[in-house]
């Protein structure tokens, strides 16, 4: 949503505002001296430039003003905003794109202290392995779980289901914890080949274990590694893919705005210490993080978590910050709007309150942002990498010291980098014998011995070329990095792969910022941006902590200062300096012939589909996704992204840095339709609009027609009637006697002003400054190109007075038309328009008793035809209550607008009826008034026009002066399109058999007989009704030289019928008028 | 029947939901408190905030029409909300919009003022609350933090998927009047009161 700055309002939402086309193209001062060519260049042309470009808006929504704007078409930026006749500015700042990480002295990072990774401790001797069911050796019966660690609630046991099966589990556990401390691996089969996938992550990333909840709630597609465990969850493994609930969901899902100065999206290390940093300076601070709890990265390697801990309550007791736990930021957009789902209750399961909204779609509008989300690992290409124990090393680190559970009991590590080595040692440390540590580099350096000295075998300049296992892998062959030489094999039931690190750079593309690939690193971190954010930690590719944290903090400090806050330094852990030995950047590893090596694990994507996509010429990671599907899937690669770039890169003989990656699109993890709908369904969904009869009419059996947002009674049937039924009774009460209908939702506008007249003169096509005080002009507006745009009656309320009424559904849009001259093109006009649409309820009373009913309620007017004749109108008393009289017919027959408070229009409306009881007073809809008004031929606009049509076209020619020297859309009727001979008029149809009914869109042809297609049309049906007071069906019709051909026959196509018609005048009822004065 | 008529009370857009308003205020416990504002005086005024008819409308109401965009003036029992800058609405006790119209009138003599009774076209929504300002951020992109939106402060703009007019009320957790249009009062109360599901 981007943020538009009204010049007298300051920046609002985008959706605040009305676009207005090109600025600076003005009203020609004497259009009757442009030729048609300048004329038509006047209309139809406008520039489209790339880059700056000056616009008119209005701020709709907001003041109402109109002003213009330079927009940057290519970025959509706005760089100037200005006043309404002020002139184009002397100079635009674009705004700069400034890097994702300044690189500033307080970032120094703190020398010492502290512990590193666990220390090594024992291991375990080697266990049978394998017992072909998927889970890990050491037989069903033994628990996967560490008898002490992690940060589950070990007092707290839910018992919950996964394929049929019951297991227990911790709160505190997700559901992919929760299996594999049950020994569960195995949680889906792949889509295209129906492989065996095992949990493969230990977050938002995974690319394996899908799965579908089936109760309490079912939800289909949900990562097992994301799901908090809740007591009685059932949920089984997918095919890769899952099934829709064929119940309605009845949980609530809400939105709501926020504003800050600072949002920062991840709470793991970068992004505490950047709230900590903020979090006093008296800035308003979000905390966004998608876990339960923060900490990041740090939950899962069990460091430093005393540190979380004071923070995390820190931040909590803080005024003005919020930490939003369970939330996802999941789209950045224009000017700092970010969106984020809140996960409120899911993890309550059955207990979840129904009062509370199940998911909040949070709409962020931030100052600034810090962008700390971290980074996710890759995976690797090597064959048969796809086996249930083959395992990111990291998310087995994290089962280990946050679940406190080990994904298996035999492990080989398989890395490029130093990350994997800690999550060696940890695993060791718990109990998990690391057999090897297969490392692509052939110098690790000083990691490598810290296993050795563990007692892990570190096989330096190796890679694993090979994996067996069916349920679950059974074992892992190894040798020198690029030969099939010198193979060993090792006996595992899990494989750690570490291929390096992809930061999270998500949302800081989406936000437009540019990415680089940092050869050193490996990977695509965060270049620059032209937005208010900063990327810090390894979102940024810092690998090391203690500059992660350093990183944070001055992100965080730097956000809140340059809103202008004063913020001190926070505590931050002491982090002892880490030995790094640059990674290798592999991304596919040879292996045994014919073993797939997969790149996309949810698609089923492998190093040979790649090959087959650039064999078929293609040279674009963009070309590639959309060939093979790589990426495409629910993770959308978050694990395989960058792999895939890599392999496509080397099949392509380029660097990956050339090729660079997909583009990233919100969202960041899939958010469901239920929360981004929220509350906008069913009555919320649209907001209707009352008058003050509503109730009447529900409580009358009203059915209802919308127009535009309002609810206007369509007609009241009575007992059994159906429409047509009832329709006829209605009209037939009109032109026999006398019915009366709600009309209170025409627009009115109340013009005011010494210039008044000569505005309105302008505006529609006839003349009103010569309308008397007192009397009522109906009038047409069209817009320059000569179609007609609405119509509606102008009262002259006083010399400098007019009451200006609108078709219903164009109210809104005709005081903006007013406003866009006033305030545009003629501002020396001293006019003012005011909407009074809801200040007045409207009564229409019609038919030859309405002056009998009307006199006996108002005993102070005098209402024969001569004291109060057509079109005036009349300040009097009705029923006790004030009103404005008005004698206007949309009928036909003598009728009245009683206009009052709508305060008192109940109290007028059973007044009326009660007066006419004795004639039978009959309340009639839209039906019912489309109907009278068509048999006199009165177009309704929208209807009977759709906006290429001249009020010539309807036959109006009489409401077009000649006299006045211009008005909008004047100039047009000279051109040659607007005189054409077979434009289309409104002409009224009879069908032959006047039983016949035309179904509106029905086109007219001049044959008996269809020709072969293209069939020539002559024009279609834009109304069509039976008619009580003509005894017969009829239709209004836009027909080529229509009035030309008034008496001819011409057939109508219905179904596989041609209908005979014959073309009529459009005043097809009392065609003398006899029946106006009563 | 004309008798009845004329002692018939009249009727405020929300009169039908006056119970409704009221049953969530008590749930609430003091979370949220709403309820209809009937029949203000309100009307709308244009003129030259720069003209002769500025000053002598504003000595004539004894009241400065604010010139700060989305501000609003109080004096005795009127408030003057900008509404653009040569646009205000005065809102005052129910009743008092004919005198005061001639008022206006008056004071401005033969200066080219609009003046216009739109007492019905908006009625008038207390809400407020420990939980105001979280009710209406459902439903409006506007920054209403005190810092933002405190005493004094105004503003068009969109609440749920109908335009409002927000002031924020003078005294601290007075909460807020919202100006709706009427025939879209049933839907916001509807809204409002959905959105308050959570603190009832």
């Amino acid at each position: 949503m981007l943020l538009i700055p009204c010049p007298w309002c300051g920046p609002r939402d985008e959706a605040e505002f009305h676009y207005g086309g090109q600025a600076h193209v003005p009203y020609p001062e004497d259009p009757a001296a442009l030729t048609d060519e300048e004329w038509a260049r006047y209309l139809f042309f406008r520039a489209n430039p790339k880059g700056p470009f000056a616009e008119r808006w209005s701020h709709a929504a907001g003041c109402r003003r109109w002003f213009n704007a330079v927009r940057d078409t290519a970025t959509n930026e706005i760089l100037a905003v200005y006043k309404a006749g002020e002139s184009y500015p002397a100079t635009l700042e674009p705004r700069q794109a400034s890097p994702a990480r300044p690189a500033f002295e307080d970032e120094a990072v703190q020398p010492e202290g502290g512990s590193g990774g666990a220390a090594p401790i024992g291991v375990e001797g080697a266990e049978s392995l394998q017992d072909g069911t998927g889970r890990g050796g050491g037989g069903e019966t033994r628990t996967f779980r560490t008898p002490t660690g992690g940060r589950i609630d070990r007092d707290t046991a839910f018992t919950f289901t996964f394929d049929g099966v019951e297991y227990q589990g911790h709160r505190g556990d997700t559901l992919a914890s929760a299996l594999l401390a049950n020994g569960v691996i195995a949680a889906a089969t792949s889509i295209k080949r129906g492989r065996p996938r095992g949990i493969f992550s230990a977050g938002v990333e995974e690319p394996n274990a899908v799965v579908q909840i089936e109760a309490p709630f079912p939800e289909p597609m949900l990562p097992a590694t994301t799901v908090e465990l809740y007591d009685g969850l059932v949920a089984s493994s997918l095919p890769g893919q899952g099934r829709l609930a064929t119940e309605p969901d009845p949980a609530r899902y809400d939105a709501v705005h926020a504003h800050c100065d600072l949002l920062i999206v991840g709470a793991g290390p970068a992004g505490l210490a950047a709230a900590a940093a903020a979090a006093h300076s008296g800035a308003r601070v979000i905390l966004a993080d998608d876990q339960p709890e923060p900490g990041g990265s740090l939950l899962g390697t069990g460091e430093h978590l005393d540190w979380v801990e004071t923070t995390g309550a820190q931040l909590d007791a803080a005024a003005e910050v919020r930490v939003l736990r369970r939330t996802t930021v999941f789209g950045y957009y224009d000017d700092n709007h970010l969106l984020a789902v809140e996960r409120r209750t899911n993890h309550l399961g059955a207990g979840a309150p129904e009062n509370v909204s199940r998911e909040r779609v949070w709409r962020i509008r931030a100052r600034r942002v810090v962008l700390a989300t971290g980074a996710h690992e890759r995976s690797l290409a090597f064959a048969d990498n796809d086996r249930p124990g083959v395992m990111l090393a990291a998310a087995a680190r994290a089962y280990v010291n946050r679940h406190g559970v080990l994904p298996g009991r035999h492990a080989v590590v398989f890395t490029t980098n130093d990350s994997a080595y800690a999550a060696a040692l940890d695993l060791t440390a718990a109990g998990v014998d690391v057999t090897a540590i297969v490392d692509t580099r052939p110098e690790p350096g000083e990691w490598a011995e810290r296993a050795r000295a563990a007692g892990v075998e570190v096989l330096s300049g190796h890679a694993v070329t090979g994996t067996e296992g069916d349920a679950r892998l059974t074992s892992v062959s190894v040798a020198p990095y690029g030969e099939s030489a010198g193979q060993r094999e090792f006996a595992a039931d899990l494989l750690l792969v570490s291929g390096g690190w992809n930061p999270v750079a998500h949302l800081f593309s989406q936000a437009g910022g540019t990415l680089r690939h940092d050869d050193a690193l490996g990977s695509f971190v965060p270049d620059t941006c032209r937005q208010a954010v900063e990327v810090a930690g390894s979102a940024n590719g810092t690998p090391d902590l203690g500059a992660v944290l350093a990183q944070g903090a001055a992100a965080g400090a730097r956000a809140v200062e340059a809103e202008g806050f004063t913020c001190e330094a926070p505590r931050l852990p002491h982090v002892a300096a880490q030995p790094q030995t640059p990674p290798m950047q592999v991304f596919t590893v040879p292996g045994r012939e014919g073993a797939p090596r997969f790149v996309d694990l949810q698609r089923d994507v492998t190093v040979d589909d790649l090959a087959r996509a650039t064999g078929a010429g293609l040279r674009s990671v963009e070309h590639t996704k959309r060939y093979t599907t790589a990426g495409t899937a629910n993770d959308q690669g978050k694990t395989s992204g960058v792999l895939a770039s890599g392999v496509v890169a080397e099949l392509l003989g380029v660097d990956i840095s050339v090729l660079g990656t997909t583009t990233f699109r919100p969202p960041y993890t899939p958010v469901s339709f239920a929360a981004l709908a929220g509350r906008d369904r069913g009555a919320l969904h649209d907001p209707i609009r009352v008058t003050a009869l509503h109730e009447w009419h529900v409580g009358h059996g009203a059915l209802f027609e919308n127009v535009g947002q309002w609810k206007r009674p369509w007609y009241y049937p009575r007992d059994g009637e159906d429409m047509e039924a009832a329709v006829l009774r209605e009209c037939a009460a009109a032109r026999d006697s006398v019915a009366f209908m709600d009309a209170s939702t025409l627009g009115k506008i109340d013009v005011q002003g010494p210039d008044a007249g000569v505005f309105l003169d302008l505006l529609y096509t006839n003349m009103m400054s010569t309308l008397k005080v007192g009397m009522i002009r109906y009038g047409v507006m069209c817009r320059p190109d000569g179609m007609v745009f609405d119509d509606g009656t102008v009262i002259r309320l006083a010399e400098d007075r007019f009451l200006v009424t609108t078709t219903t559904g164009n109210a809104a849009a005709v005081l903006d038309w007013m406003e866009e001259w006033l305030q545009t093109e003629w501002p020396e006009l001293r006019v003012h328009c005011t909407s009074v649409t809801e200040q007045w309820a409207t009564v229409a009373l019609v038919g030859p008793r309405s002056r009998e009913v009307l006199g006996s309620l108002a005993p102070q007017l005098a209402v024969s035809n001569e004291d109060f004749p057509f079109m005036a109108w009349r300040g009097t008393t009705v029923a006790g209550i004030g009103a404005r009289v008005c004698r206007i017919s949309f009928s036909g027959e003598l009728a009245y607008e009683i206009n009052v408070s709508p305060w008192e229009a109940l109290a007028l409306w059973e007044a009326l009826y009660a007066a006419g009881a004795p004639y039978g007073i009959t309340p009639y809809g839209t039906e019912t008034m489309h109907v009278l008004r068509a048999e006199k031929g009165y177009p309704i606009i929208g209807q009977d026009t759709d906006g290429t049509v001249t009020p010539q076209d309807l036959g109006m020619s009489w409401a077009v002066s000649k006299k006045k020297p211009d008005f909008i859309g004047k100039r047009s009727y000279a051109r040659a399109d607007t005189v054409r001979p077979d434009r289309k008029h409104l002409v009224g149809l009879l069908p032959e058999d006047p039983g016949t009914f035309l179904p509106e869109g029905t086109h007219l042809v001049a044959d008996s007989v269809l020709p072969a297609p293209p069939v020539p049309t002559l024009g279609h049906v834009t109304s069509s009704y039976r008619s009580a007071a003509l005894g017969r069906t009829f239709a209004l019709a836009l027909i080529k030289g229509g009035r030309d051909r008034i008496g001819e026959r011409l057939y109508a196509p219905v179904g596989d019928r041609l209908v005979p018609v014959t073309v009529a005048s459009p005043v097809l009822y009392d065609p003398e008028g006899a029946r106006r004065d009563g | 029947m004309a008798d009845t008529a004329l002692t018939a009370p009249p009727r405020s857009p929300l009169s039908q939901a006056a119970g409704r308003l009221a049953a969530a205020t008590r749930a609430s416990g003091g979370a949220v408190r709403l309820a209809e504002l009937r029949f203000l005086a309100q009307l709308n005024v244009r003129l030259d905030a720069k003209g002769a008819a500025a000053d002598a409308v504003g000595l004539a109401l004894d009241l400065q029409l604010p010139l700060e965009p989305n501000t609003v003036v109080h004096g005795g029992e009127l408030t003057a909300l900008w509404l653009g800058p040569d646009e205000w609405l005065l809102v005052g006790r129910p009743g008092t919009q004919r005198e005061l119209e001639s008022r206006i009138r008056e004071a401005a003599g033969n200066e080219p003022v609009s003046v216009t009774d739109v007492s019905a076209q908006r009625t008038t929504l207390l809400v407020t609350g420990s939980r105001a300002r979280d009710l209406l951020a459902h439903g409006c992109a506007l920054d209403l933090h005190p810092r933002a939106f405190g005493a004094g402060r105004c503003a068009q703009t969109t609440l749920a998927r109908t335009q409002v007019v927000l002031v924020a009320r003078d005294e601290p957790r007075a909460g807020f009047w919202v100006l709706v249009r009427s025939s879209f009062a049933g839907y916001l109360t509807d809204w409002l009161l959905d959105a308050a599901t959570e603190y009832l």
